[in-house]
């Protein structure tokens, strides 16, 4: 396989000391739509900030397209389009202006440039917003716009931070549709989300992070695979949880469980069945449960086993 | 590549401020023109000043009008680019060495400054009168002034535009700008301050000072001025000041 995207003890130290990332090692196949999962403040959005050039590494190593981000910055740059977790267009342009001086500023002549703007307008169903203002775009649009940006100077590997956060069920699907196709053709993609089901849909090999940290990475049903067999069963209590969880392990159907403040976890090869034992058990302890919320196993029980907490 | 980059960034930055004229105009001059019509047109008519005054009056003018509009053009867009819109993004991700983007800024900020002066210089000339002592056969060394002084505010405008946040904007125009322009020696020249030696010589400190004096020495040489080599290398060595402090603010704010 080869390397699209590697780093190697990536680390980042913001000023006051903020470690946003411990020493990440990464490494993306050409031709792969890899997805970073994380809850906010994982790191995900240094991560590509560093691959984008837009965020000095403090140590470590990260080369994107056969390009290193600290000493070819510029080359780096030419080989990647970006899609921001919030639309930036050029609002002083209309909506081809963006595209046609984006391709400008990659040195693209005028004539490529402008089939090229009219063909990603059509096929990202903008075309009519053509000589629109950029602020009379929908949310979803302005996203679809930012996407024609990232993509006209044909870029190597395509970076969208969160990129459907902020819009509407159907904007998201439709979203979907386009990565899907642009993974089709053959290009290699790199999202971030805290989306599980965005990633598992998406994505063809997933990194879990947390605090800086990469915790699993493969694919999707791989990860699923790992996550903790049966069904999570979550109960928030009234309070302490940790005095239970002994009794709560020795319920029949119960194979494993955690407790972390007070939110007990079990999970069950009997699916819901082990509730009415496990509300027992709490009461026995003269405890109230406040919440009960049952997962089969994915990315978030599996994400919930690695860190103790849930994904949003 | 890296010039036709280059030169991509600054026809965008062209286009939008041709679009922005009137806009434009309308925030540089608005100024000036309101001290042309009080300092140079009613005073001398109520007798307040002599005629002679708009002499030493129209070179400030010319002054102020290029180091706001200057400053102005980078700081606004500056400001707004790095506090929410984030669209200078674009720029930032093209594939040029990030200190180009803010030379370039700098350029459009000469740019823009120029057209405010060249567009001040007829207003101010049809309001004011025949100006004693105005002459024009010093072009070169007014355009230098000009280049220089230009860039100077332009850099000043980037240093203040990638340093404070949105909603210190009107802070800028009142503890910057006002004194600024107040103690720029636009409205009286410099050897007037002679009768109060320590502002005399703590205005040293303002670049508007040095254009003004430059375009005394330009444009009205009868007024008493600074010499303009003096003037000239005080704009270099604040323009180098400036840019220093600029692009370090700069980078830091467009590379995490």
């Amino acid at each position: 396989m080869s390397l699209s995207i590697e780093t190697t003890a990536l680390r980042k130290v913001y000023p006051g000391d903020t470690i946003a990332l411990h020493g990440l090692d990464l490494h993306v196949g050409a031709g792969d739509f890899f997805g970073l999962l994380g809850p906010n403040g994982a790191g995900k959005t240094t991560t590509i900030g560093i691959l984008t050039t837009r965020v000095r590494p403090t140590a470590g190593t990260a080369v994107v397209a056969g390009a290193d981000v600290r000493t070819d910055p510029v080359g780096v740059r030419l080989r990647i389009g970006v899609v921001p977790q919030r639309p930036n267009p050029d609002r002083s342009l209309n909506v081809l202006e963006n595209l046609l001086f984006h391709a400008a500023y990659f040195g693209i002549a005028h004539s490529v440039a402008s089939a090229r703007a009219n063909a990603l307008l059509e096929q990202l169903a903008i075309a009519e917003k053509a000589h629109a203002k950029v602020d009379a775009l929908s949310g979803g649009q302005q996203q679809r716009l930012m996407i024609a940006r990232a993509l006209i100077h044909e870029p190597r590997v395509l970076f969208l931070d969160e990129p459907t956060v902020g819009l509407d069920p159907q904007a998201r699907l439709a979203l979907w549709e386009i990565l899907r196709a642009l993974h089709a053709d053959g290009r290699t993609i790199v999202m971030t989300t805290h989306y599980m089901e965005e990633a598992e849909q998406l994505c063809d090999r997933i990194a879990i992070v947390d605090q800086g940290r990469l915790l699993a990475v493969d694919t999707p049903a791989a990860l699923v695979a790992r996550a903790p067999g049966g069904t999570l069963i979550e109960l928030t209590l009234d309070g302490d949880a940790a005095p239970l969880l002994a009794a709560a392990l020795a319920l029949p159907g119960v194979s494993s469980g955690d407790s972390q403040a007070n939110v007990l976890r079990a999970y069950s090869a009997s699916g819901g069945q082990a509730i009415p034992a496990l509300i027992a058990v709490a009461e026995g302890a003269a405890r109230k449960v406040t919440n009960i919320r049952l997962a089969s196993p994915n990315l978030e029980t599996l994400f919930i086993s690695l860190t103790g907490r849930k994904l949003d | 590549m890296t010039a036709t980059v280059f030169f991509a960034l600054l026809r965008r930055d062209v286009r939008v401020a041709r679009r922005e004229l009137p806009f434009f105009l309308m925030r540089t001059i608005m100024q000036p023109l309101m001290f042309i019509i009080v300092f140079g047109y009613l005073l001398p008519k109520m007798g307040f000043v002599r005629g002679t005054y708009t002499t030493a009056l129209l070179p400030g003018i010319l002054a102020l009008s290029l180091a706001l509009s200057a400053i102005q053009s980078v700081t606004l867009p500056m400001v707004q680019d790095f506090g929410w819109s984030k669209e200078i993004e674009d720029r930032l991700l093209a594939p040029i060495p990030t200190p180009l983007v803010a030379v370039e800024k700098v350029i459009v900020g000469i740019l823009q400054g120029m057209v405010a002066a060249l567009v001040v210089l007829p207003i101010a000339r049809l309001i004011m009168g025949p100006i004693p002592g105005f002459t024009l056969t010093h072009f070169g060394e007014v355009l230098a002034v000009t280049i220089f002084g230009a860039a100077t505010f332009s850099a000043l405008g980037l240093l203040i535009g990638s340093t404070i946040s949105p909603t210190q904007i009107g802070l800028m125009f009142s503890i910057i700008i006002a004194p600024m322009i107040f103690f720029g020696c636009t409205y009286y020249p410099w050897r007037g301050l002679d009768a109060v030696p320590w502002v005399k010589y703590a205005v040293l400190i303002n670049p508007l000072v040095y254009v003004s004096e430059g375009m005394r020495a330009g444009l009205t040489p009868e007024v008493p001025h600074l010499s303009l080599p003096i003037v000239l290398a005080a704009l270099i060595v604040l323009l180098a000041v400036c840019w220093t402090f600029a692009l370090r603010s700069f980078m830091k704010r467009a590379v995490g």
